[in-house]
């Protein structure tokens, strides 16, 4: 009897891409059918545990531990608590016992440890889950010491470029100034790259206690969240659980008791997709425009409003409170040759299993795509996924056997960026993906320098010229010229990352690369409509 | 618009470092847009030029100079949505309500934009109704959207 009076816990994630496929409706169903069979239970809002493809996922606390349904639409929920849903009961949806699933069970989740376990916004849970045990550790030992650790970890910056995240640190604790800055650049414009936002979502703290370990060890007492507009869920998750810090006596003055003082700000960008790139987000947070700077002097020495600052990838200062809690040491077991720790891997796009893998660097590109991510949502063969978002190479079945390395991919004329892993089936037409990077650089260039601002434009021209039949052997040679223009000639990432998945559509599809039917116009962005001219 | 509504957002937020951005969003969240007449009196309180101000405004994708209709939808054509079939979407759209992308319908119901990237990028293709992330967009669904946008 007591099994039946005593309140169930039920989950049902609060991540907006849970969100987007029904689960606030599915949460207040089972409210609602746990009233209509007069069961008592505890709902919490969890994160999502990073199988979207199985979102929205029930789970209910069992003896047997957290037992997973999904994906659950609203009006199934009625249905399922008839049959026994809240005592864990063997029904179509149900996928087991969650944490056993091998998805997740063959995963290495450090960044992601609390992911989906948790409910994002409760400190309690954080801490009962392993939180601040790094900010304790950190605060026990010399800011020189923390650098010593994280440079130890071999930690590099996830955000796409890989710098070492210690030297970063180091340089800004070696400048002497009043006032140092660290910013999180949550600017996480690159399709098929989500993880950043998940982090927000699903685990704040997580992130606060990052960037206040990174304040502590470069001596900062201001931080910035830039953290883009499309995302208005991570914006308010962020904006909460920054509050309920300061009401903890984890931001503010004193922090945990010590001698440390750290300020943190949520600023929300306005749309622009070059505000990824570190010093064009440093204008921004400065109510400017977002107009690329020149390196040097680089941020950690002339950053925000010129004063020293870190500039990290939120999955950078997340993972700094594992690397303070459990050593350099362990991090840095895991991994191969100079990648290592783990990466927080998204597959997206046309993928059967899109989600969240977590894993040491090293996993191979096929055991992803295929492996976990089985194959496409269409069911048609894979014939080139993209890594590394927009400015990322496309690479064939071929290449699947790359591990997933920093150096590999680079050798491989790829990138693997922020880790974002975009499937496209035996459908895509690769000549109108090659023009869709020069369109979008065209869109998106703060227009700074020219080989982005106008390479761009000529790069879609030369494209267009190839599929009109126009030349085409001396526009692909063009075409060559220009990109090297650009990669060699670029201000930033952008432009000069640009030809990456141009020439890769080229020198893997050169097939597609032939005269043609015009690119359909629904297909152009409308280039006009985006750029200036407004209001 | 009033003058004296915007002078009291900048107040506001006169305080924080680089404060234009987040006045900016506060105009638009309060006015629906950033009229061109707020221009000079964001410039005048801030001491800054009416160029700057407005180089700041055209810059962003999201500072709009007219009110978005009453529903706004945002379609994804970001690559991972593009390879779950964005593009039909779009045409989708564009048969069924004679619309294009940026544009707001003459009644005023409904605004039709495009992004690049929600982020939801394992649920694709993906669209945002009036700020709520929608996954796994089909027509039929769009078309529900669209009917209930403009029937409001």
């Amino acid at each position: 009897m007591s099994a039946l009076t005593a309140p169930v816990t039920v989950y049902v994630p609060r991540d907006s891409a849970a969100r987007s496929v029904g689960a606030d409706d599915v949460a207040e169903a089972v409210q609602r059918a746990a009233e209509r069979h007069g069961r008592s239970i505890r709902l919490i809002r969890n994160g999502s545990r990073g199988m979207l493809w199985m979102e929205p996922l029930v789970e209910v606390a069992t003896a047997a531990g957290r037992i997973g349904y999904g994906p659950v639409t609203a009006a199934d929920v009625d249905g399922l608590v008839a049959e026994g849903l809240f005592d864990g009961a063997e029904l179509p949806q149900r996928v087991g016992v969650v944490e056993e699933l091998p998805w997740l069970a063959t995963q290495n989740r450090v960044t992601f440890s609390r992911m989906g376990i948790t409910d994002p916004l409760s400190p309690d849970d954080y801490l009962r889950y392993g939180g601040l045990v790094g900010l304790v550790r950190a605060l026990e030992v010399s800011p020189a010491e923390v650098v010593t650790e994280v440079t130890d970890s071999a930690l590099r910056g996830r955000g796409g470029a890989g710098f070492p995240a210690g030297v970063k640190w180091k340089t800004v604790l070696d400048c002497v100034d009043e006032l140092k800055f660290v910013c999180c650049n949550a600017d996480e414009g690159d399709s098929g790259t989500f993880a950043d936002r998940m982090v927000m979502e699903g685990d704040p703290f997580l992130l606060i206690e990052g960037m206040t370990i990174a304040a502590y060890a470069v001596g900062a007492t201001e931080g910035y969240i830039y953290i883009r507009s499309e995302y208005p869920d991570a914006v308010a998750t962020m904006r909460t659980a920054i509050e309920i810090a300061h009401g903890r006596g984890w931001l503010g003055d004193s922090i945990l008791g010590s001698s440390l003082n750290f300020d943190l700000h949520v600023r929300v960008g306005g749309g622009a997709y070059i505000c990824g790139e570190e010093t064009s987000m440093l204008e921004s947070l400065e109510g400017k425009r977002g107009m690329v700077r020149a390196k040097p002097p680089i941020p950690a020495i002339n950053g925000l409003f010129g004063k020293p600052t870190v500039v990290n990838n939120v999955l950078t200062l997340a993972t700094v409170p594992t690397v303070l809690a459990d050593g350099a040491q362990a991090y840095q077991q895991l991994g191969v040759e100079r990648s290592r720790g783990t990466q927080v891997f998204q597959l997206g796009g046309n993928i059967k299993q899109g989600g969240i893998v977590e894993t040491a660097f090293g996993v191979t590109l096929g055991e992803l795509v295929d492996g976990y991510g089985g194959g496409t949502r269409s069911g048609r063969p894979v014939r080139a996924v993209q890594v590394g978002g927009p400015l990322g190479a496309y690479l064939p079945r071929s290449q699947f056997d790359l591990p997933m390395d920093y150096e590999a991919f680079v050798a491989a004329g790829a990138m693997i960026g922020h880790g974002g892993i975009v499937v496209f089936d035996e459908t895509v037409d690769m000549v109108a993906q090659a023009r869709f990077a020069m369109e979008f650089c065209a869109a998106e260039s703060c227009g700074k320098c020219t080989p982005c601002r106008v390479g761009a434009v000529r790069g879609v021209e030369v494209i267009d010229r190839i599929t009109a039949g126009e030349h085409r052997d001396e526009n692909l040679a063009l075409l060559e010229d220009l990109c090297d223009v650009m990669t060699e000639g670029s201000l930033c990432a952008m432009g000069g990352l640009t030809p990456m998945p141009v020439r890769s559509a080229i020198s893997h599809f050169p097939d597609d690369f032939i005269a043609r039917q015009p690119i359909s116009p629904t297909s152009t962005l409308h280039i006009s409509a985006r750029t200036e001219g407004k209001p | 618009m009033s003058v004296a509504l915007v002078r009291e957002i900048a107040a506001t937020h006169r305080g924080q470092r680089g404060a234009l951005l987040p006045i900016l969003h506060a105009v638009q969240d309060a006015l629906g847009c950033v009229p061109p007449e707020a221009i000079p009196v964001l410039a005048n309180e801030l001491n800054l030029s009416r160029a700057d101000v407005h180089g700041v405004v055209s810059f962003y994708h999201d500072f709009r100079s007219e009110p978005a209709g009453r529903t706004t939808v945002r379609i994804c054509r970001g690559e991972a949505c593009q390879a779950l079939g964005a593009e039909r979407l779009v045409s989708h759209l564009r048969d069924r309500c004679g619309m294009s992308l940026g544009e707001t319908s003459t009644d005023g119901s409904l605004t039709l934009e495009q992004v690049f990237c929600l982020g939801n990028c394992a649920l694709a293709p993906a669209a945002q109704v009036n700020g709520r992330l929608k996954g796994r967009m089909d027509e039929a669904r769009l078309s529900s959207i669209v009917e209930e946008a403009v029937a409001q």
